[in-house]
């Protein structure tokens, strides 16, 4: 698959497809979306609208999980 | 108000205990604590997803029954209001909870918390409809103006994060419980053994938040059961009124019909 847009992920740049879900992105990368939450170019992104949010050039995507802490 | 039961933002929790799932040996151990503390609501942390690790590895979440605890995600770590907000709306999107432990940090040596920081962005989530949950200093004024900023508890240090030292400023935390009656105040931090919890609970603290205490003990189930205990038996001994300190003894049994020596 040609990658044709660069986003860069949890401060990372990365290929992507052009117009790749964030659902599809999350899968690539092995997290279940009911365990992460996603911030897309600084704003988060619901749940239901990761099968719908398709990934641009440049766009900047932070995926969180709950981890240990106090 | 029952004795177990502890309310914030209209939702009642079975246990006046909440732990954190920070620092065990291995998520088994936290499990185990966990459920040993009897505790309803469990804080947890958010970070970023380790990408060189498939999935970011294991996840605490296997090891949590949320059909039995609350999740209440913290903002541990950020040293601005802007961070904490940012931090808070993951944490709900990910806990799916509006709960938040609001964590401002001020100063990294101490851990000490940003008042300004911690009001604005208490300000902030409560008008995005967070119940915020500020970890504050033992300042009663502090406390004033979080619970005028819309906060559903206070909860002040006893001590710095994860010292252990127990409560070092007694009169500022009676001050504070004395004076803060409309809300919910939860010791939050240096809870070091099961008497410090039992204290504050005496005190008259409505709970107690703790991790390093019984995460770094040397066998963690084991002192989450004795926590359990402290915080219970606190409580009921504030609940029952504990007897005035004399300076003299006051015997215990009759003193008529003792038998005398003859004279």
């Amino acid at each position: 698959m040609a990658s044709n847009v660069t986003i860069v992920l949890n401060g990372e740049p990365r290929g992507a497809p052009a117009g790749e879900t964030l659902l599809a992105l999350l899968e690539t990368i092995g997290v279940a979306p009911g365990r992460a939450a996603v911030e897309l170019n600084g704003r988060v992104v619901r749940r239901d609208d990761y099968p719908r949010l398709a990934l641009r050039d440049n766009d900047r995507v932070e995926v969180v999980q709950l981890v240990g802490g106090g | 108000m029952k004795t177990e039961t502890l309310t914030l933002g209209g939702r009642s929790f079975p246990s006046r205990l909440i732990v954190g799932t920070g620092k065990y040996p291995d998520f088994d151990v936290m499990r185990l604590a966990i459920e040993a503390s009897g505790a309803a609501l469990v804080t947890v942390a958010v970070r970023r997803v380790d990408l060189s690790k498939r999935g970011g590895g294991k996840s605490l979440l296997d090891y949590l029954d949320t059909g039995k605890v609350t999740l209440l995600p913290n903002t541990a770590g950020c040293s601005t209001a802007d961070e904490a907000v940012r931090i808070a709306r993951l944490g709900r999107e990910a806990g799916l909870s509006e709960l938040v432990k609001l964590e401002v940090i001020g100063d990294e040596t101490t851990l000490f918390p940003d008042n300004e920081g911690l009001l604005q962005a208490t300000r902030v989530l409560v008008k995005e409809g967070f119940t915020v949950l500020p970890y504050t200093n033992d300042d009663l004024v502090v406390a004033k103006r979080l619970r005028d900023a819309g906060a559903a508890a206070v909860m002040p240090l006893a001590a710095p994060i994860g010292s252990g030292l127990g409560i070092q400023n007694a009169v500022n935390l009676r001050l504070l419980l004395d004076e803060i009656r409309d809300l919910p105040v939860i010791v939050d931090a240096g809870v070091g053994t099961a008497s410090d919890a039992a204290m504050v609970m005496e005190m008259g603290a409505d709970g107690v938040l703790m991790n390093t205490g019984i995460a770094g003990a040397g066998d963690p189930v084991k002192m989450a059961r004795a926590m359990r205990l402290a915080v219970e038996a606190g409580r009921l001994a504030r609940e029952a009124g504990r007897i005035p300190k004399k300076l003299h003894a006051t015997a215990s049994s009759p003193v008529e019909g003792l038998l005398r020596q003859d004279p």
